[in-house]
This record gives C-alpha cells, structure tokens and sequence, in this order.
C-alpha cells in the first residue's frame, strides 16, 4: 500500500467516524453514558489531525502509531478496545504483504482484544461486529472485501435484540434489548469505510 | 520497620472528584504514610479515564512495595491495564487492580499498607470487602 493509499483510508475512516458522532451518542444514551460519539470524535479527530505523518509511515508502522493515538484520545471503554485493535493489527501485520496476511493478523487482533475487553462475541459490544466480520472475510477473502459495508452494517444491526453482558449497557440487563450496541456501530463504520476505500469507492 | 517503603495506593474514578474525595477520605483516616495518587476525568476535564493520566498517577504513586489500585466502572479497569504495561517490565508486575469497590477498598488498601503489610496482604484487605457482600 503507497503512502497516497494510506492517507487515504486514514482521512476517510477518520472523516465518518467525526461525521457519525450524533448517531453515536444517541445509541449510547439510550443503553451506555451516552460519551461515545464525543469520545470516538475527539480519537478520530487526533489521527486526522496527524494523518499526514501517519501516512509516511509504513502501514504496520501507522497502525501502531494509531492505536496509540486511539488509547490516549478515545479515553473511556472504547479507547483501549480500539486502541489494542490498532496496536495489535500493526504488530501482527508487520510482515504482511497480501490480502490474507491482513486477514490473519486481523483475527490475531481480535483475539487481543477479546483478553483486554476480557469478552467474547455475544455479549452486545464492538466483537459482535468484528468476529462475524472476520469470519466472512476468512471464508469469502476479497469477495467479502467488496462487500464489507453491508456485512458490516447488518452484524451491528444483529446486536439489536441482544443482552448486553459487558460494558456499562451490562448494567441495564434486559433493558438493553431493543438497542443496537454503539460500540457495534462505531466498528462497523469504521470496517465499512476500510472496505470501500478498499474497492476504490468514496 | 520504620523506613520500609510501604505499598502505594492509586484510586481512578471517571470523577476527578469522586477520586479526589476518596483520597481526602484516605488521608482522614490514614495519614500520609501511604504513597497516594487520584486521577479521573479525560485530558479535557469531563468524566472519563485516560491513560496517560492514569500512567502518571501510577508513577506519582510508586513504591518498590508494590502499588494497589481502584476503580469504579468499566473502562477505569481496561485504561488502568494499559497504563500498568506503559510501566518499566520490573514495576509491572508489582502493580494489581483490586476487585473491590472505589472509595472502601481504598481505606483497607491503605490502612493495611500504612501497617506495613506487603502487596498481597493489602490486596487481600481490598478485596475482603466484596467476599463478605
């Protein structure tokens, strides 16, 4: 991936997560602290505002660069879950080189975030949309790519009728049920945005 | 006994003032013999946790007898586990979140460390609280 590539991709996600911030805090004040939109805007708006020299560096390289920003920005329970995605994805993906490569280092990262969030899929938070995501990629490779906005959108949709088992939803029980997770939203904006900047879209 | 470093106490609400009101409590009834750092709030003031402020806390806070620390909810835990990797590889491992609630297992973590105890003791002491709910 060339520098242009990168710049690219970085300004793009960072671009809809800073433009989706009133969905976001609307989905968490209904079921969280309602801190998620302002949390992952002022996150997003770091990597923006670094986005030049983040896109010098390899990519490996900025995703280290990244995760760092996202833990230190993002604050809350979304930081250090997005930050050790980025973190780890650019230390798996240190030597990748093709489609699959990422992909695996994609599912390393998963799990890291698993042990730090210290959760699985199925509890109503941000892995609802990464493990099912990471399985239809592992599957279908660079169909899946194509196709990663909606495959996406409909694992955050499929958190709606859950029960929330971790972060601050856990807290309302069955209450949460009705809600799609905000945590679920935010990642699969991001994946959504990665896959269509991917396929040369905008 | 006197002189031996005692273990340090760290308390991380999302509050700047829930943390800061906990350690005013802490200091009441234990004195100042204890290393004792509060941190809460994001870098802009609102509620929240930080990293950075967390690592910072835990440097002010440090002892070569370990360091207990207290959270409140959610991501003070997950924010204060990276805060602890961000310490040198040989503080690390000194350093434990205990399972116990903020404001009361700050005041056993810190009478039982103004005794004198060693980190697992003070840990224990903390953690006590929630074994006996």
């Amino acid at each position: 991936m060339e520098r242009e590539d990168r710049l690219a991709l970085i300004v793009a996600v960072a671009r809809a997560v800073i433009a989706h911030e009133e969905e976001l805090t609307r989905l968490d004040q209904a079921i969280g602290d309602g801190d998620h939109g302002v949390n992952m805007r002022r996150g997003f708006e770091a990597v923006l505002h670094e986005a030049d020299a983040l896109a010098k560096l390899g990519t490996a390289a900025a995703l280290e660069a990244i995760g760092h920003l996202l833990v230190n920005r993002i604050g809350g329970a979304a930081g250090p879950l997005y930050g050790t995605l980025a973190l780890s994805l650019g230390r798996h993906g240190g030597n990748a080189q093709t489609l699959d490569d990422w992909i695996l280092a994609f599912g390393q990262a998963i799990e890291d975030v698993k042990r730090r969030g210290k959760s699985e899929a199925g509890q109503k938070t941000l892995l609802d949309v990464f493990v099912p995501v990471h399985a239809v990629l592992v599957e279908k490779g660079a169909e899946a790519v194509a196709q990663l906005h909606r495959i996406a959108e409909d694992a955050a949709e499929a958190t709606r009728p859950m029960r929330a088992l971790r972060g601050r939803a856990a807290f309302l029980g069955d209450r949460s049920v009705g809600h799609v997770d905000p945590g679920a939203r935010s990642a699969s904006l991001v994946l959504g945005v990665i896959g269509r900047v991917l396929c040369g879209e905008n | 006994m006197l002189g031996e470093p005692k273990v340090g106490v760290v308390i991380v609400s999302h509050s700047i003032k829930v943390a800061e009101g906990t350690a005013d409590m802490v200091r009441q009834m234990v004195g100042d013999a204890v290393p004792l750092a509060a941190v809460g709030g994001n870098p802009e003031g609102g509620v929240g946790t930080n990293v950075e402020l967390i690592h910072a806390a835990l440097q002010r806070a440090w002892s070569e007898a370990g360091v207990a620390v207290l959270v409140d909810l959610g991501g003070a835990e997950t924010n204060s586990e990276m805060a602890i990797e961000r310490m040198p590889p040989a503080q690390r491992d000194r350093i434990v979140i205990c399972n116990a609630p903020i404001v009361e297992g700050a005041i056993m973590a810190a009478t039982e460390s103004s005794g004198g105890s060693p980190l697992e003791v003070v840990r224990h002491a903390a953690e006590e609280l929630m074994a006996g709910r």
